[in-house]
């Protein structure tokens, strides 16, 4: 035994071929020189922390964390009071949320480095990101969803993004025995509608399906445009112990899903309007807050009653990713439990429907036989197919969980061209464009769910992390790897070149509609209504206007409302006030933003700037007198005005 | 750890000691590897030193994997050798979960004479994953959740059926000895070797 371990670890360090010996080279590859910048972005989602990472690539570099679906004191988002309708939704402010995928927007088929969008897994919500601002500008809740984990991927050209529900539920709220599955639970899929000139969303239909549970999805491209496929699992309709009773079947389904057809039949009035509540939160640049309108209807499209709508084609072993190659005439489903790889043509899939090709129907919808839409099948590529992520050449790039390893694989011919491990247990997949019908397939990155000894340890919970390989050539080689935030699941890269020259370097001053704005330190002021103070607040290297303020009193509701006067980049000030039982907030040049404070103590209490602004930052603070309820102390501001010579500075 | 029959000569003890010496052993490989190579390509070399696998992980505080289990056992040292000659410790060593039906050594005696040997020649490894792979399935099944007559569909991809009457379980016929629960899954100690039915991909 102790040999044979010996000699497993021998294997290790034989030499493997080239992949070694061109170590230097790997390391110049991913150096990106101080002042140079990457040559790609990576919009990466945070998992578990509700946010986005923003690295560089090929450096690995974490560019920015931007918050989507959770609350960030570092800046402020969800505590700011321009913020917080960006977290509501029907159940309240709800203040985090599961991030898994991104979904960059595209023309053409193609990216246009506009926005991503993201999606909020557990209490079901989208989020568009402007790529301009790298901020949140927009949230949508989904109704009649149980969880939206199949989203928020989109058409080519960006005229949907979908949210398909995870978990089938009881539809309207019902109180129903969980063991009525069958009978009661019901899948939704919604079809956002993207405004293309400004991006904002609205449910323009959902479709109402058997219930199981949908896992992933891609829109057809090309040929195939007008379409859309979604993994189904949990076919078996299992409502407990999924682990083992929904993998009785040897096949699952992919859903195609006509969307032409959809909006046909949406225009020749065939859904039916669903009551319903879900938040749509916006967020302008113009008055840099966000409002919530709550939403009060649905219109919902049923495929078991809907002819021509949707049909289910087998899959082998629960599956996972559902991916469409740049051509869109191919549809790869990994079954995450499956010993192949099917690929789907989409032509075959049109013959079958054209010659009713079924094997029969599940509640009503065809079931087109296996065959009949099958191009081929990847046979042995590794244990736990996942995901699949495509190169311009023809090829596709599939992580195995089980086997940690990603496979290459020729979609054409189906035959496994390499193989290159994952340190460890890797999920998503990235090459850039790769779900675009443009991939610029020089990388490949590999999230990985577990790292256990690749980094220098810290405790029981461990960095996740990416894996840079080159796929320029035939054989895939690692670059690179490093640690990430949060719990990647999906992200997607983008040439610089699409997104560097549109960056918003600050907000102009004239365009500022808050109106709680102090557009000079003229306008700075202090203004009492009833127990509410309302701080008219300017900021500038290096001071804060007013910044003495007496005759708050105990009791009071004060919002400190920030404008940043400056006109510059790179040039946030910030705001933090002692005792402040929320965050700080973080202002951009040419933005107002309001913290609210209630004072609960009499004293003198210090705010100050957060953000190292200037070289005199240190002194850019101010005191707020708080005197008791009920006083009689004037209310009173003033920057640089000194009442008594004697204490004060001049004398 | 609880081992739930007897005849199961596992005990922590052995497992902790066999990863000492699994670690030891890979500090003669590093040894081995910079002999071969001059100082220079050595320090170039080594953040290319991708290492093994999940199994080569240094960490002898964890409770074993069901590869460990498996290395812990006196009584499976052939399957070891298969497993490792199949390829399949690091993924085993993987997150899974696994539900692996461990045949012991008496269990591969009962093949025909030379067929382990033949299974371990490299040109049969296809074979041999294959057939290693009859006895994994991705999900833990605990012996409280086997039922007469379950269906497991297993990572070659073909089915195996679980029997239990009056408190004995078998597998295609096999009997369950024991099982051994491990930090990634479960080991049932089966009497017999798997052969799968058919070709794994249909």
């Amino acid at each position: 035994m102790l040999a044979a371990s010996s000699a497993l670890t021998f294997t290790g360090c034989k030499p493997k071929g080239p992949a070694e010996v061109s170590m230097g080279d790997a390391a110049s590859k991913v150096y990106v020189a101080p002042g140079k910048h990457d040559e790609f972005y990576d919009i990466v989602s945070g998992g578990f922390n509700g946010q986005i990472g923003v690295y560089g690539i090929p450096s690995g570099r974490l560019l920015k964390i931007l918050p989507v679906f959770s609350v960030f004191p570092e800046n402020g988002y969800g505590y700011s009071e321009e913020t917080k309708p960006m977290l509501n939704t029907s159940h309240g402010f709800v203040p985090w949320d599961d991030l898994h995928h991104i979904a960059l927007s595209t023309t053409k088929g193609e990216h246009d480095g506009r926005w991503a969008f993201a999606n909020g897994n557990n209490t079901p919500r989208v989020a568009r990101v402007s790529l301009k601002s790298f901020r949140t500008e927009e949230i949508l809740e989904i109704p009649n969803s149980g969880g939206n984990h199949s989203s928020p991927f989109i058409t080519e050209n960006t005229e949907y993004l979908v949210a398909g529900t995870r978990f089938s539920v009881p539809m309207g709220n019902k109180d129903v025995p969980i063991s009525s599955y069958k009978e009661n639970f019901k899948g939704s899929i919604s079809f956002i509608k993207v405004d293309p000139a400004t991006g904002h969303m609205n449910i323009s239909f959902q479709l109402r399906t058997p219930g199981f549970n949908f896992d992933l999805s891609r829109a057809g491209k090309g040929p195939s445009h007008g379409w859309f496929f979604f993994s189904c699992y949990n076919t078996e309709q299992a409502y407990t112990l999924l682990e083992v009773n929904a993998s009785q079947k040897d096949k699952d389904f992919i859903m195609a899903v006509n969307w032409k057809k959809a909006e046909e039949y949406l225009a020749a009035g065939k859904a039916k309007i669903e009551k319903v509540k879900y938040a749509h939160n916006v967020y302008s640049e113009k008055t840099h807050s966000a409002t919530t309108t709550m939403e009060g209807e649905v219109a919902v499209l049923d495929v078991m009653e809907l002819k021509d709508l949707v049909y289910f084609i087998p899959c082998p072993k629960s599956p996972h990713g559902c991916d469409v190659d740049p051509s869109g005439e191919y549809i790869v489903a990994s079954g995450k439990l499956a010993a192949v790889i099917p690929v789907y043509s989409f032509k075959k899939i049109q013959d079958a429907i054209s010659k009713k090709d079924y094997e029969g129907d599940f509640n009503g919808v065809p079931v087109i036989k296996y065959e009949a839409a099958l191009h081929g099948e990847v046979k042995k590529p590794g244990l736990g197919p996942l995901h699949t992520e495509f190169d311009e050449k023809g090829n596709a790039y599939t992580s195995m969980f089980v086997s940690s390893e990603i496979v290459k694989w020729n979609v054409q011919s189906l035959q496994v061209i390499d193989r290159a491990p994952t340190y460890y247990s890797v999920g998503h997949l990235s090459v850039p464009g790769g779900p675009t019908s443009k991939p610029h397939g020089k990388y490949v990155i590999a999230y990985n769910k577990i790292t256990k000894d690749r980094y220098l340890p810290t405790g029981p919970e461990l960095a996740q992390s990416a894996q840079l390989y080159d796929i320029s050539g035939e054989k895939m080689k690692l670059l690179l790897d490093f640690p990430t935030a949060g719990e990647p699941h999906y992200g997607e890269m983008i040439p610089a070149a699409l997104v560097e020259p549109n960056q918003t370097k600050f907000f102009k001053m004239e365009e500022n509609e808050h109106p709680y704005a102090a557009k000079g330190e003229g306008q700075a002021r202090v203004e009492r209504k009833g127990n509410e103070v309302h701080v008219y607040m300017t900021a500038i290297r290096s001071h804060l206007t007013p910044d003495n303020i007496e005759g708050v009193r105990v009791g009071d509701d004060v919002y400190f409302h920030v404008t940043n006067l400056e006109q510059d980049w790179d040039v946030p000030h910030g705001f933090a006030i002692k005792g402040a039982l929320n965050a700080e907030i973080l202002i951009m040049p040419g933005e107002t933003q309001t913290l609210k404070w209630q004072p609960t103590a009499v004293g003198v209490v210090p705010f100050y700037c957060t953000d190292f602004c200037s070289a005199l930052h240190q002194e850019m603070q101010g005191y707020m007198r708080v005197s008791p309820a009920g006083s009689n102390t004037p209310l009173k501001f003033s920057t640089g005005k000194i009442e008594d010579q004697n204490a004060g500075a001049g004398k | 750890m609880t081992v739930q029959n007897r005849n199961l000569a596992y005990n922590q003890t052995t497992i902790i000691i066999m990863n000492k010496i699994i670690a030891i052993g890979m500090l003669v490989a590093f040894v081995s590897c910079g002999q071969q190579q001059s100082a220079v390509q050595q320090t170039v070399a080594a953040p290319e030193e991708v290492g093994a696998g999940q199994s080569a992980v240094n960490d002898s505080d964890s409770a074993p994997n069901v590869v460990q289990v498996a290395v812990g056992s006196a009584e499976h040292s052939t399957l070891v050798v298969a497993v490792k000659a199949g390829e399949l410790v690091d993924a085993l060593s993987n997150a899974g979960p696994f539900t692996v039906f461990a045949p012991t050594n008496a269990a591969f005696d009962k093949l025909p004479d030379g067929t382990v040997d033949d299974l371990l020649k490299p040109e049969n490894k296809e074979k041999l994953q294959d057939i290693l792979q009859y006895h994994v399935y991705v999900g833990v099944i605990s012996e409280t959740m086997v039922q007469d007559g379950m269906k497991l569909n297993q990572v070659n991809g073909g089915d195996v059926v679980l029997n239990k009457k009056d408190g004995k379980m078998t597998i295609n016929g096999a009997n369950i000895l024991g099982s051994v629960k491990a930090s990634n899954g479960i080991v049932y100690v089966i009497d017999a070797v798997l052969l799968p039915p058919a070709p794994a991909t249909k």
